[in-house]
């Protein structure tokens, strides 16, 4: 290694094809006084800008061998069914550039029907459910998509101010095809009267909320079984310039 | 067609029902030739523990490739921890090989780093460099960026034993440089 460094290489490394910078007015700040829990941890100083370059435009592919058999079917991963009300959720992840991604991990957990987790933490005294984890995962097929089974989650009292309740949720973990295109985010469903009242949603701004915000679909809810919802998930994408070799992902 | 990008929402406090992985520590299988361990702990601003934050890396193998998922050199280039009670988090890897950049440069061995916490509304990314690399991270394009040395070390790993540590401090006097992706 520290030969190639003296001698430099003789030929240049790759140019690679980098991701739009975010998108002023799709994230939430770090610093919103209004989640108290992100007064002690936000970055006081500047973010220190990085140009994307081989690192930040790749990323793992952890699709296959990841996912069992009823990792996407939170409703059948114990003897019997959970408590609440069925639902199926799905849609696509798609990069900002409308391009479906492919073989990525999308990774979801949530409250169950009641309102509470499966974790230690959560003090809500509401029951658990024994025949539900809360914790799915499932790749997204050539078209980019996705398809859970699972619960409608409850709303839930948290301690940041008082009277303080989660509308209901469900946590998505994606990964994208780069570095450049990981997020982590919460879906909702429409129409739930605590959203003004939730400081984590109101972070988010204001024209950018109802992306977070899935919809009832009649296309994907099962008749006689269970009501479908719609979300689609909009990753980071490229930027305009198009580079030679660009759909060459490793 | 240029869609709008989804926003960010923080992982928040009960991510470990469904995001831990038992092998998410483990960038290379235990027993691999030359793999270390590289970790630290991370804190808030009043310099507490975090005992609920992921802690996620991404890099190059040691031939500075990128091999994507689980590949047959068993190499995952990933690696994923949550931090416990202390707020401490490790991962098991190689150290990567340098990387090409278009001017002729390299960048000096590192991994990426990306930290989710209940707090964070969105997830903080920051760099890990290698101590025994001097030449290359004096040479490093993103560490030049950084004009205050003082800074600028603390995205290096310190030795520890046979460890390399890596403290992640969101907030405060010795604050983590942290990256704008």
């Amino acid at each position: 290694m520290s030969d190639t460094l003296k001698g430099r290489p003789s030929g240049a490394g790759p140019v690679v094809a980098g991701y739009r910078p975010e998108e002023p007015g799709t994230h939430p700040p770090l610093d919103f006084p209004d989640y108290r829990s992100t007064e002690l941890r936000f970055p006081r100083r500047p973010l220190v800008p990085l140009p994307h370059r081989l690192t930040e435009v790749t990323g793992p592919l952890l699709g296959e061998g990841r996912v069992g058999e009823t990792d996407h079917d939170l409703t059948a991963q114990h003897p019997g069914e959970p408590l609440g009300e069925r639902i199926v959720v799905q849609g696509r992840v798609l990069d900002g550039d409308g391009r479906p991604v492919p073989g990525t991990l999308v990774e979801v957990w949530q409250a169950n029907a009641a309102g509470r987790y499966r974790h230690d933490g959560d003090r809500h005294p509401a029951p658990l459910d024994p025949n539900f984890s809360g914790a799915g995962r499932c790749p997204t097929d050539a078209e980019g998509r996705f398809r859970f089974v699972t619960v409608k989650p409850g709303a839930y009292p948290w301690k940041n101010h008082h009277n303080a309740w989660r509308p209901a949720h469900i946590h998505f973990s994606l990964f994208g095809r780069a570095f450049a295109q990981r997020l982590i985010t919460q879906m909702y469903f429409p129409g739930d009267p605590l959203f003004p009242f939730d400081p984590i949603l109101s972070s988010v701004p204001e024209a950018a909320r109802e992306r977070l915000v899935s919809r009832l679909d009649l296309d994907t809810t099962v008749p006689e079984w269970a009501l479908g919802y719609r979300w689609d998930i909009v990753l980071r994408g490229r930027r305009a310039t198009p580079l030679e070799n660009e759909d060459d992902d490793p | 067609m240029t869609l709008p990008e989804t926003p960010s929402q923080t992982i928040g406090p009960f991510f470990a029902v469904g995001l831990p992985w038992p092998d998410g520590p483990d960038v290379v299988a235990d027993g691999t030739p030359g793999a270390l361990w590289i970790g630290g702990q991370v804190t808030d601003g009043a310099g507490e523990p975090v005992p609920d934050a992921l802690v996620e890396t991404w890099q190059a193998d040691p031939a500075g490739r990128f091999v994507g998922g689980s590949g047959a050199s068993g190499f995952r280039g990933f690696g994923r921890c949550a931090t416990d009670a202390e707020g401490r988090w490790a991962v098991r890897t190689l150290k990567p090989g340098p990387l090409p950049v278009p001017d002729g440069g390299l960048e000096a061995p590192h991994l990426n780093v990306s930290v989710f916490a209940r707090g964070l509304l969105n997830r903080l990314v920051t760099r890990i460099y290698f101590p025994d690399e001097p030449d290359a991270n004096a040479a490093d394009p993103l560490l030049a960026s950084i004009p205050d040395p003082r800074v600028r070390v603390r995205l290096v790993a310190t030795p520890d034993g046979d460890r390399l540590r890596f403290d992640i401090r969101l907030q405060g006097d010795r604050e983590t440089p942290f990256l704008a992706l």
